[in-house]
């Protein structure tokens, strides 16, 4: 069974069908890739994944569980985790503290607990402090824990999204334009990362991204989108040849 | 190994001075209320100082940790004060001391049982929205307390027990304090404080938002009804005028002044804010008008603009 199975998925607003039958099927442990035009409904996508919007029409699956339906906050917690096109992080918090939200539900010590400052209670931080310090190490973040997120360079902030969303402990983690506006050599690092990252934590990954060479460089499977529709799917090297796709892309 | 030693003694060590200054702090209190420094006037002046200082860090609970606009804190403080003076005044049969101890936590959990009623639908607005219908709850809760017979409507209570110390305010106070610093350092509170820095990336994280609007918003009034039965015991009398939109406008200016989200700032401004209308009553007339011209410099200072702004003024003098 795959892990992620979504079927003939759609939204429209209004009158203008953003996402229309769209399938799509993830093995446990794949890197798939996400790619398309401009407005083409990459971004829409992941936000009916991660229950933003509501889908007027389709299934998704994660390990047969139904997501429709769900709240984001719900399925966060079923092991879906994301990033976002233009970055979200908690501005005025510590990349440490970022880090620490992201473990909300991983760590279930009373208000009581926290109030008292009880034995759990110290527990429970130390570990997700812990914890939290492990993943930064992992994004060469270490140093600038005590940082607060807003005052970090851009590209470290991209870094920051995905050690946060790694931090809620997803079986699928989402990640919307990681390398957006990062220069060829950040790029690079960062791609290297997300490689280092999948491996070490086995997680599953569904990435957008626009540069083609990159995507085809580390994404095992593709999945490329028009004006909301499938465009075509498989494996990089035939996807790419595929002349619908050099069309959609470079024009006739 | 040293610096972890080095970390757990500052850790230890913090802790210490906290309690040191608690200590300090009520001595102080001590040698204002009972020695010769204040005139009877000022002495007067501990308890609703104490009593503001509890408000205004509740209110920045909701206001500072989660980033929502509440016009509506009076209404909480009005539920605690009634509650805690109905108690007091029913139940003769307690002693003093148990009876006050429960007439402040009843008013408490009433008034955070509140919170989280009025919460549920309100909290799912936003912004300028949830501003207002808080303003609104506020007066519905004046003008219900206003029309109940069991509070006495619009004459008020009277002849309400006067138990309440400045021990008693300065012990509200340092566990109001506590609770908000600590809040900060727990899931719960990192949680609140998510939502106000980005809500959607806190619901992605997995943060049950509209929960943990209700939870800041409860322990808020739950602070605001303690200080409300606080402020019943003072006066002994209770009348629901006191709890119009006024009184919440002027907790939240001891937020805003003191700064949003700062335990300290909220403290200093509700002091300095409940002290100065005091000192200018020499001023009579004047009083208004000089309270309100001082908080605007203090606002427009404090922004940051106001170095600029006198240093653009200056500038122009030079060119001229």
């Amino acid at each position: 069974m795959a892990l992620l199975d979504v079927k003939d998925l759609g939204i429209s607003f209004g009158g203008l069908k953003a996402v229309e039958h769209v399938n799509l099927s993830i093995e446990k442990g794949e890197l798939f890739g996400l790619i398309g035009p401009n407005g083409a409904g990459k971004t829409t996508i992941f936000n009916l994944l991660t229950g933003v919007y509501q889908p007027t029409c389709g299934t998704i699956l994660l390990n047969g569980n139904k997501l429709e339906g769900k709240s984001p906050a719900q399925i966060c917690r079923s092991g879906v985790a994301r990033t976002f096109q233009n970055i979200r992080l908690f501005k005025k918090m510590t990349v440490l503290e970022n880090v620490m939200v992201a473990f909300h539900n991983q760590v279930t010590y009373s208000l009581l607990d926290g109030m008292l400052h009880t034995k759990r209670y110290r527990a429970a931080e130390e570990e997700v402090r812990k914890q939290a310090a492990k993943i930064l190490e992992v994004f060469h973040l270490s140093e600038e824990k005590d940082v607060l997120a807003v005052n970090l360079p851009y590209g470290k902030q991209r870094k920051l999204e995905i050690a946060r969303a790694l931090a809620t402990n997803p079986q699928l983690l989402l990640l919307d334009e990681p390398a957006a506006g990062m220069n060829p050599n950040e790029t690079k690092e960062l791609m290297d990362t997300i490689q280092l990252v999948r491996k070490q934590y086995g997680i599953t990954i569904l990435l957008i991204e626009h540069d083609m060479k990159l995507v085809s460089g580390i994404c095992e499977k593709l999945l490329v989108l028009n004006f909301g529709t499938e465009l075509a799917s498989g494996i990089p090297e035939e996807v790419l040849k595929n002349p619908e796709v050099v069309t959609a892309y470079l024009g006739e | 190994m040293i610096e972890k030693i080095r970390e757990k003694m500052t850790g230890r060590n913090r802790k210490l001075m906290m309690i040191g200054v608690m200590i300090v702090g009520y001595i102080a209190c001590v040698f204002l209320a009972e020695g010769n420094l204040l005139n009877r006037q000022m002495k007067s002046l501990i308890v609703p100082l104490g009593i503001n200082i509890i408000l205004a860090v509740s209110l920045n609970i909701t206001t500072g940790f989660l980033g929502e606009l509440s016009l509506g804190h009076a209404g909480f403080m009005a539920i605690g004060a009634y509650t805690g003076a109905i108690f007091t005044k029913y139940v003769t049969w307690l002693s003093p001391f148990p009876a006050f101890l429960i007439a402040i936590l009843l008013g408490g959990v009433m008034a955070a049982i509140f919170g989280v009623l009025i919460g549920m639908p309100v909290l799912r607005l936003k912004g300028d929205y949830l501003a207002i219908v808080t303003l609104a709850f506020g007066e519905i809760i004046r003008s219900v307390i206003n029309a109940m017979d069991v509070t006495g409507g619009a004459k008020g209570l009277s002849k309400i027990p006067t138990y309440t110390t400045y021990t008693w305010v300065y012990l509200v106070i340092i566990v109001t304090i506590v609770v908000a610093r600590r809040l900060l350092h727990s899931r719960q509170g990192r949680a609140i404080v998510s939502i106000r820095e980005n809500t959607i990336a806190a619901e992605a994280m997995g943060v049950q938002v509209t929960r943990y609007k209700i939870l800041a918003f409860a322990i808020a009034a739950f602070f605001a009804g303690m200080a409300g039965v606080l402020y019943a015991h003072n006066f002994s009398i209770l009348k629901p005028d006191t709890f119009d939109y006024n009184k919440s406008i002027d907790i939240l200016v001891f937020v805003v002044l003191g700064g949003m989200g700062s335990i300290k700032g909220s403290v200093i401004a509700a002091t300095v804010l409940t002290i100065l209308p005091e000192v200018l009553r020499s001023a009579d007339d004047l009083r208004k008008l000089l309270y309100a011209l001082a908080l605007i410099v203090i606002m427009v200072y404090k922004s940051g603009n106001g170095k600029e702004m006198i240093s653009r003024l200056l500038k122009k003098k030079e060119a001229v």
